[in-house]
């Protein structure tokens, strides 16, 4: 594939599908992801592809489409499943937490569970309760799972396969509010490994930390920043489980401030992890407390509240000024 | 399979308006109970387009239609006595409007301005519940604490109540609903566990769902089931009092699965051409629910240009002030939801909600300045 400029959904399409053509183990489950292409159509024309077998559109039950697939991982299949919207990823819970993430410890290191959880996450897009979460944080505190996130549709195209590749269970999240912005996906390109940040913008004054759709709620606020003469680095960091430290501990280390900006609340949020992690590792390079911008810690609002609710550009930018008067 | 040559499906009223009779159900209203029947389901139909709509014009974030399914929702709803709790699941727009709630409160979730903001203890009607399936087990506890606090084989039936939970087929997958089968069957929960099986869980069809008609489910968990004509708001009717009665008497949970066909698209999002076929919605709007309840009241004399007359303006009146309270509604302030949470806010969200407050203002103080 030519260097193709399309949309994030449009991505993971094409990413899923190179998958589905590599490994005829790969299969695809969840609820109307078949006939409909999904709710949010990332799976449209996959069935008609590569069949109703392939492609399985599933009755309604979470619990069913994360157990089952744990069974058919254990078969030798790679199996890659939607929950429809994150706010219903918790009937599966049970089965994420205790069997799909320990399945390996559980077996002496004797068995893998493959596996792809496929979550559209995130607010920003009026939809009503239970539709606009981010429950990143629990997977991430759950050992054994690895967590992943795209921002950009080059992300979405490759690191969808590379989760698909994974020996390892991923919960792999897409920021739905971005699902429609355009970016250019290079099928030649060689991607960067799948736990690794990338830093989305160099600047030398402070370090965003930021993944998914909160990435280009920092590239727009440090180009807002720029505009005042502060220069600000984006770090996307890609993956939550792992965390990539030597990257995160390098911008900082180089900028003496760090701002963590996420969609999930404040309390035991990722942003409280790499706060530990940076003042563990860079105290002596800190010119100011690391700065968190998240959500408050109330469950989401009423959609007409959201834009109060959600990290901005303003509220990044009022925590930079901060850690500057710092 | 068409369960209408099920001998046991349940009707009471054919498609073309005609009385039939069943031998175990009978409806035993009058032809003013039936007109009244006729009254809601037309206002709540009326309800539900200018809903969808206001959704289409941009005043509502996002709309599921219960088009279609009027008879299962008044005809069930008809049978609620006044110590019954009703527990919904998102499209149960006729039930509620007949339990109480104010059209415009309905509204509100779906505009993104409210949670879900009507009394749904003084109304009996219990919040919109939007995780598939999770209030099967809600309706259940609540069944259970109705029998715990002696409401059910009362000598006196006034002082006998029970839970009805409402849900879709989609719902019957869902492990939670299984388990409210059991926990209802286990505790002899006064509980009337209301399907209405529309035939579509988004874009997967019953088929897809069960090998078996769903009704018959409920055997194997011990509960006594019903099949009857969801599109028949006599026979949902006289269905459902009979399963609430044997609730409210003590003797346990029945399982009522209403035949039906949800007319429109899942929500609004939804795009119902991309999985069904044109035939098919021809053949389920050729039982509508409305349409035979007016044929048969009209074959009676019981209604005539005059009544329907009276009843178009009421609903047009309906429509017109929902439009107008749609718009007029006031945005929601983030402030007020940091309170909402907790009984007693805890010290650091409250500091939270300082620092939010302050941030905001000083936008405020920058405009001013």
């Amino acid at each position: 594939m030519s260097p193709t400029t399309m949309t994030l959904a449009k991505a993971l399409n094409a990413g899923l599908r190179r998958s589905l053509e590599a490994d005829p183990k790969v299969l695809l489950m969840g609820e109307d992801i078949g006939r409909l292409g999904g709710v949010f159509r990332v799976t449209e024309g996959l069935q008609a592809d590569f069949g109703p077998d392939r492609v399985m559109d599933s009755p309604l039950a979470e619990s069913a489409i994360v157990g089952t697939a744990v069974g058919l991982a254990l078969r030798g299949y790679r199996p890659v499943v939607e929950i429809q919207f994150d706010g219903f990823v918790f009937p599966a819970f049970d089965q994420l937490t205790t069997q799909v993430s320990r399945l390996r410890f559980r077996s002496h290191g004797r068995l893998s569970v493959p596996l792809v959880v496929r979550i559209p996450y995130g607010g920003g897009i009026g939809a009503i309760e239970h539709h606009s979460e981010s429950p990143e944080a629990y997977f991430a505190h759950t050992p054994g799972l690895k967590v992943v996130t795209v921002s950009t549709p080059s992300d979405a195209y490759w690191g969808i396969q590379q989760a698909i590749a994974s020996d390892d269970p991923v919960i792999f999240l897409e920021p739905k509010r971005r699902y429609y912005a355009r970016g250019e996906v290079d099928g030649g390109g060689v991607p960067g490994p799948l736990h690794a940040a990338r830093v989305a913008r160099p600047g030398t004054d402070a370090t965003l930390i930021a993944y998914g759709p909160m990435v280009q709620t920092c590239l727009d606020a440090a180009e807002a920043a720029a505009a005042e003469g502060h220069q600000l680095e984006v770090l996307d960091l890609r993956s939550l489980s792992p965390l990539d430290d030597a990257a995160i501990i390098a911008s900082v280390e180089r900028t003496g401030r760090c701002i963590v900006v996420h969609e999930a609340v404040r309390s035991g949020g990722l942003g409280a992890e790499i706060a530990a992690r940076v003042s563990e590792a860079c105290f002596l390079s800190l010119e100011a407390p690391v700065l968190r911008v998240t959500a408050y810690d109330i469950p989401y609002p009423p959609a007409k509240a959201e834009h109060a609710y959600l990290p901005d550009v303003d509220r990044v930018l009022d925590a930079v000024d901060r850690s500057m008067a710092y | 399979m068409d369960p209408v040559h099920d001998p046991a499906f349940v009707q009471l009223l054919t498609p073309e308006g005609r009385r039939v009779d069943h031998p175990k159900f009978a409806y035993t209203g009058d032809d003013a109970s039936v007109a009244a029947h006729l009254r809601a389901m037309v206002l709540a139909r009326r309800l539900d387009a200018e809903a969808t709509a206001l959704q289409r014009k941009g005043e509502l974030a996002l709309w599921p239609p219960m088009l279609g399914q009027e008879a299962a929702q008044v005809g069930s709803a008809s049978a609620v006595g006044p110590l019954d709790e009703v527990i919904p699941s998102y499209r149960e727009h006729a039930v509620a409007l007949a339990m109480g709630v104010a059209p415009l409160d309905l509204l509100k979730t779906f505009r993104g301005t409210h949670m879900v903001d009507w009394d749904s203890r003084a109304l009996r009607f219990h919040l919109y519940s939007f995780v598939i399936g999770t209030q099967a087990l809600h309706a259940t506890g609540m069944a259970m604490g109705m029998r715990f606090d002696g409401l059910v084989g009362n000598a006196d039936p006034a002082a006998n109540g029970a839970a009805m939970v409402y849900f879709g087929d989609g719902a019957t997958s869902q492990g939670d609903v299984s388990e409210a089968f059991v926990f209802a069957a286990s505790y002899t929960a006064p509980l009337v566990l209301f399907c209405q099986n529309n035939q579509w869980a988004i874009s997967v069809p019953i088929a897809r769902q069960s090998k078996i008609p769903l009704y018959q489910r409920a055997s194997g968990f011990g509960i006594p089931a019903v099949q009857v004509d969801g599109n028949d708001v006599l026979a949902v009717q006289a269905v459902t009092e009979w399963a609430l009665d044997r609730a409210r008497r003590g003797e346990g949970p029945t399982f009522i699965e209403a035949f039906t066909y949800r007319m429109g698209a899942h929500t609004t999002s939804d795009d119902p051409t991309k999985y069904r076929g044109r035939d098919e919605e021809a053949s389920w709007r050729a039982k509508d629910p409305i349409a035979r309840v007016r044929a048969y009241l009209r074959s009676t004399g019981a209604i005539d240009d005059t009544w329907e007359g009276h009843l178009a303006n009421e609903s047009d009146a309906l429509a017109e002030r929902l439009r107008d309270e749609v718009v007029s509604l006031p945005e929601p302030v983030l402030a007020d939801w940091f309170t909402r949470g907790y009984v007693r806010t805890p010290q650091a969200l409250l500091a939270q909600r300082e620092e939010f407050v302050a941030y905001e203002a000083s936008f405020v103080e920058e405009a001013t300045a």
